[in-house]
């Protein structure tokens, strides 16, 4: 069910269910944090630049948490930034969504086994919505996970988080 | 230009028992290994000598040479014992364009270098990179705390050949 | 008698969209005026010596990549001469023509990065995007080359993975005729804004003998004014054979080895790149290209310190084998690393707003400062 699919012949009247105009307001313009890590951060940038254009699934990159709405973990989360990952995600208004961009930051990646200074996946600190894989992942892999974000924020309920 | 030779026997003659040997027999560079309580005299003279003028510290490395007594426990874990560690210093001179490699050993137990941050600064962060990750103390060294590890990092130096990586830092699980 | 006023800690990073990554600076203020500035860094410490300790000589050139990501052909390079050096291999002609224009394209998207977020940094927009767009154009040709965008894997010891494909080099010819006209407009758009000028001149400046003494390499140093770069200095691979300038910042604008200087030689930079890719891509003799690649790579005991050109500045690696498959100890020596101490002495006395500039100058990667 969409959101314009009731609509009155003349007149400025929609109807909707505020569980779906929320959603939809809420997964049109996620705002992401502008927030970089390591390798896959330029591949985050390269989304966001001229070829790929993030901006048309309205995410732009904000400078401050507090006025994000997504948080993209763009590479490798050591001990020594886990902490700060984790105060970050704390300074976002809610609702907050989380992508976990590229192996680094899904489980640990190239630096599994000897990194004695790298968090095995960013999920040990904050909650995850979507892991996107890929060393680094193309800017495609980012868009189509951003797609699965929405996807899933389309099908909340304002009642109960359905994650 | 000169070539180690040329410069060990000049070392040689300055500075006597500080210099300890040369080494180029194996590829691919000679080594001057020198006393570690003495090598901040020698860079500062390398560095200043009209016709040597090593003007630039190109790199600094420690190195856990590995070289102790290496003792198993119950579980199979290594802890070397005795031994030595290491710095490698590699020099070059921009405008008479000859290159040198300095070697100083320290004991594994008690490792202490003098600085040579007198003679370059860009020895600061270098020293304090091998102290994070060797523990090798730089005497005179004008801030030597870790860097690349957290400051409050409690369990050791991670380059050292039988390091062991803690379970747990700050609450979150560290192996995989 | 003057009032002295209290000192303010300020802390930049480890988020803040203009650190280019994830480090962290403690500002200590008089008022808008910058006293000191310490860095804090360790962010991104991936602890690549401990892999390469753990890993065999062929298998640690993936992570080579990911210390400086915008630059990984030339970690690759410089990895592959220096154990091509401690295992005295002979190389193909062919392979060292291809690591030359490689490391070249690879200069110059490195490069546009630095010059797009710089620009970002500053407050200009545009350039950035005009930047990532001719830089997609040089990510195609690596990724028709050998499949990946960002990370190639792309360059081992003894020759490369992959020859060139078919159409590499009518790609390439064709780019370069489009990006001339394109530097001319960044030129145009962004070196010669007066808001730019006026936000870069004369701030940051750094001595030739400072720059020296705290192992400044790379562009830094050529916009210091001193003509130093390992591609004619400490010649390698076969770059002698080539007829380009070295750049060196005048002062053009202001003082030699301000901001801007450290701008303008990148851009420049970027021209003589494209100077040694034509003329390369033009001569490049046939050959076999992974003839040379060792199946065993087992180098004597010995050690070796080498060092190439990378976008940075020098780029060293020390090796020490110990005569097995794995190597006893591999310390790289990142540029931006050494550089990044250079700070402080560039900050001091100038505003809070000008700490960007001067960082974005330097062109750092946390990735390479952090290993």
């Amino acid at each position: 069910m969409g959101l314009l699919d009731q609509e009155f012949t003349e007149g400025n009247i929609v109807i909707a269910k505020t569980e779906d105009l929320f959603n939809w307001a809420r997964l049109s313009s996620l705002w992401q944090v502008g927030f970089g890590l390591a390798c896959c951060a330029i591949e985050m940038m390269a989304t966001s630049a001229s070829h790929y254009d993030f901006d048309r699934f309205g995410v732009i990159p904000r400078p401050s948490p507090r006025q994000s709405d997504v948080i993209i973990i763009s590479g490798t989360v050591t001990l020594k930034m886990a902490i700060r990952v984790k105060r970050l995600y704390e300074q976002m208004p809610d609702p907050k969504y989380v992508i976990s961009m590229g192996s680094c930051a899904n489980c640990g990646g190239p630096y599994w086994e000897h990194g004695y200074h790298v968090l095995k996946g960013v999920d040990r600190v904050i909650p995850v919505d979507v892991y996107v894989p890929g060393c680094p992942p193309r800017p495609e892999a980012l868009l189509e996970g951003l797609l699965k974000l929405q996807e899933k924020i389309r099908n909340e309920s304002i009642v109960k988080k359905s994650a | 230009m000169k070539t180690a030779e040329e410069l060990f026997n000049l070392l040689k003659e300055k500075f006597d028992d500080s210099i300890i040997e040369l080494k180029s027999d194996k590829p691919v560079d000679p080594i001057i290994t020198v006393n570690p309580l003495e090598v901040d005299k020698v860079c500062l003279f390398l560095r200043e000598e009209k016709d040597l003028q090593f003007d630039s510290l190109m790199n600094l490395s420690g190195v856990d040479d590995a070289n102790g007594e290496k003792i198993k426990d119950e579980k199979g874990l290594e802890t070397i014992k005795g031994g030595t560690l290491s710095v490698y210093y590699h020099l070059e001179s921009t405008s008479l364009k000859h290159k040198l490699t300095l070697k100083v050993s320290t004991s594994r137990e008690k490792p202490e270098i003098v600085t040579v941050t007198e003679s370059w600064k860009s020895a600061d962060w270098h020293e304090r990179e091998a102290y994070d990750m060797y523990g090798i103390i730089f005497i005179n060294h004008p801030d030597l705390r870790r860097i690349l590890m957290p400051y409050d990092w409690e369990f050791g130096y991670p380059l050292r050949k039988d390091y062991k990586n803690p379970e747990f830092y700050q609450g979150m699980k560290v192996p995989y | 008698m003057a009032l002295k006023t209290e000192e303010m800690v300020l802390n930049m990073g480890p988020q803040h969209p203009s650190t280019h990554g994830v480090l962290r600076l403690e500002l200590q203020l008089d008022g808008e005026i910058i006293i000191n500035v310490i860095p804090h860094i360790g962010y991104l410490h991936r602890c690549f010596e401990k892999h390469a300790e753990a890993m065999t000589y062929p298998q640690v050139i993936p992570y080579t990549d990911r210390m400086d990501y915008l630059a990984s052909m030339y970690n690759e390079f410089g990895y592959a001469l220096t154990m091509e050096r401690l295992m005295k291999i002979e190389i193909p002609e062919r392979v060292e023509y291809i690591r030359v224009i490689m490391g070249e394209l690879q200069r110059i998207a490195s490069h546009l990065v630095a010059l797009g977020t710089y620009g970002a940094d500053i407050g200009a927009f545009t350039p950035f995007l005009f930047c990532f767009r001719d830089r997609e154009r040089i990510l195609h040709l690596f990724e028709i080359t050998c499949g990946a965008r960002l990370l190639y894997n792309y360059i081992w010891i003894g020759g490369v993975s992959h020859d060139l494909h078919p159409d590499f080099k009518r790609l390439t010819r064709d780019f370069i005729k489009d990006f001339k006209p394109n530097l001319k407009e960044l030129n145009d758009l962004l070196s010669y804004n007066r808001i730019f000028i006026e936000r870069t001149a004369n701030v940051g400046v750094l001595p030739l003998e400072t720059a020296i003494n705290y192992g400044v390499t790379g562009p830094n140093l050529r916009a210091s004014g001193m003509k130093w770069d390992l591609r004619k200095d400490d010649p390698y691979s076969v770059y002698h054979k080539f007829d380009y300038e070295i750049p060196v910042g005048s002062g053009e604008k202001g003082k030699t080895g301000d901001c801007w200087d450290r701008y303008f030689i990148r851009v420049r930079e970027m021209e003589e790149s494209l100077k040694i890719i034509e003329q390369a891509i033009e001569t490049i003799p046939d050959g076999d290209v992974t003839s040379a690649i060792p199946k065993r790579v087992k180098p004597l005991e010995g050690h070796v310190y080498a060092r190439v050109e990378n976008p940075r500045g020098e780029l060293g690696y020390f090796i020490i084998s110990d005569g097995s498959l794995n190597p006893a100890r591999v310390k790289v020596r990142a540029p931006s690393f050494v550089t990044m101490q250079v700070l402080p002495e560039l900050c001091k006395g100038f505003m809070v707003a000008d700490v960007v500039a001067i960082l974005g100058s330097i062109d750092i990667v946390l990735g390479e400062i952090d290993r």
